[in-house]
């Protein structure tokens, strides 16, 4: 492969984000992706409308989001006393325990992270759909690339199983409305990140700021 | 260079890790070093990842025996407390027959910080010694290792849903136990040890020989 270094930086080609292999960028069809030839890391994907239906599944994810917080996900009874919580709940009673600093990373984990990047999403998205430039997308794509391993929605409905299963040993469980809306913002949001093209993001953001 | 072909940093080039943007050295030598796609920090490989990896690996190595010898929650039921370390936990299931879930909790919470922590080792050391054999199965051991991290914090989120729920005062109740705190701690240092890690410093060693051509 002949590559022109000549160039200040360039679309053309890509390297490797954990080889470092330089590979010109090829034109794949929509559902179609590449991998890295030496190390196989998953380099291009194209899906077909790939930002609108990232963007419906982000508003989707959001409604499911705002579901989730007003009903309780788990209720615990006991000898006809009965207790349920909602998603912050468990931050809550880490913080009032005295283990604030599991209140605070518990509350990060499941519920600001997950929000955040629906709403990064939204307001980066939205905006762009309607023809109108995001209002800072170099920084809202940073954050959420950063933001990416540190919401633990998925993680944490695994959590609200294993809580259920030990509870039930001794108690009568019920599940909330609230999981269900949960489980459903989780597969919104797996569904905005699976079908968002970050190539196509940048060139659509090039046409809409030229 | 054998078959390998090229890579950024033979030409001279900057990929961001951000956006993929593939920059040349002259471009952010004169302008700045930030991606101009992205705004990103500029960086061949990651800052200091061999000292950052290390220093993350040691800190969640020390940080593993008191949330392992720590209880991380106590029942309180009928005025009898059951206190669980994070093995207790999984062997308590075991005992009540929930055999899935037990399996499910000892993977994520004793398998998978054991492994990350060997695994990140390993890796940081082949480097360090410049290995050079199976570099394809290094990376895919790196992936691995970076995809599983975050499951470890199951134990947490159940322990919070727990001490939410369960707090009928005489009937029964959970409280969190301190190896919670370092449990955490663990699996955050953990997940911050495989981000500073760059696994381009694993195909490094290939390009060597080639230096002199
Ligand atoms: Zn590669
Ligand atoms: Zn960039």
């Amino acid at each position: 492969m002949a590559i022109d270094s000549n160039f200040t930086y360039t679309e053309a080609y890509l390297a490797c984000p954990e080889c470092d292999l330089v590979h010109a960028v090829p034109s794949i069809r929509e559902g179609e992706q590449g991998r890295c030839i030496r190390c196989g890391a998953l380099l291009f994907v194209r899906h077909k409308d790939s930002l609108d239906r990232a963007l419906a599944f982000a508003m989707t994810g959001l409604m499911f989001f705002i579901l989730a917080n007003m009903f309780p996900l788990l209720t615990f009874e006991m000898e006809g006393r009965s207790e349920s919580n909602r998603l912050i709940d468990g931050a809550i009673a880490f913080w009032t325990a005295g283990y604030w600093e599991l209140g605070i990373v518990v509350f990060i984990f499941s519920v600001v992270a997950p929000l955040a990047v629906l709403l990064v999403l939204i307001t980066l998205l939205l905006p762009m759909r309607l023809g109108k430039a995001p209002p800072s997308p170099q920084l809202q794509v940073r954050i959420l690339t950063h933001l990416k391993p540190w919401a633990m929605s998925e993680i944490f409905i695994l959590g609200i199983i294993v809580a259920f299963v030990k509870l039930q040993d001794f108690a009568d469980v019920s599940v909330g409305l609230s999981l269900f809306a949960f489980v459903l913002m989780v597969a919104a949001t797996v569904m905005a990140y699976m079908t968002l093209d970050e190539g196509a993001l940048w060139s659509r953001l090039k046409e809409i700021q030229a | 260079m054998s078959a390998a072909g090229v890579t950024a940093k033979s030409l001279g080039a900057l990929s961001c890790h951000v956006c993929g943007l593939l920059v040349s050295g002259s471009y952010s030598a004169a302008h700045s070093a930030r991606c101009p796609r992205c705004d990103a920090a500029l960086h061949s490989r990651k800052v200091n990842s061999m000292h950052r990896t290390w220093a993350l690996l040691i800190a969640a190595g020390v940080l593993y025996i008191p949330a392992n010898v720590y209880p991380v929650l106590t029942l309180v039921s009928f005025g009898r407390a059951t206190t669980n370390t994070i093995m207790g936990g999984v062997i308590e299931l075991v005992h009540s027959g929930q055999i899935v879930i037990a399996v499910i909790v000892f993977v994520a919470s004793v398998f998978v910080p054991i492994f990350k922590i060997a695994a990140l080792l390993f890796l940081v050391l082949s480097v360090q010694l410049r290995m050079k054999a199976r570099p394809r199965a290094r990376t895919l051991l790196y992936r691995f290792t970076e995809f599983i991290g975050r499951w470890s914090m199951i134990d947490i989120f159940m322990i919070s849903i727990l001490i939410a729920l369960v707090k009928l005062q005489a009937l029964a109740t959970v409280t969190a136990g301190p190896g919670a705190i370092a449990f955490a701690a663990v699996v955050i240092l953990t997940m911050f040890a495989a981000m500073t890690f760059d696994p381009r410093l694993i195909w490094d060693a290939e390009g060597e020989d080639d230096d002199g051509r």
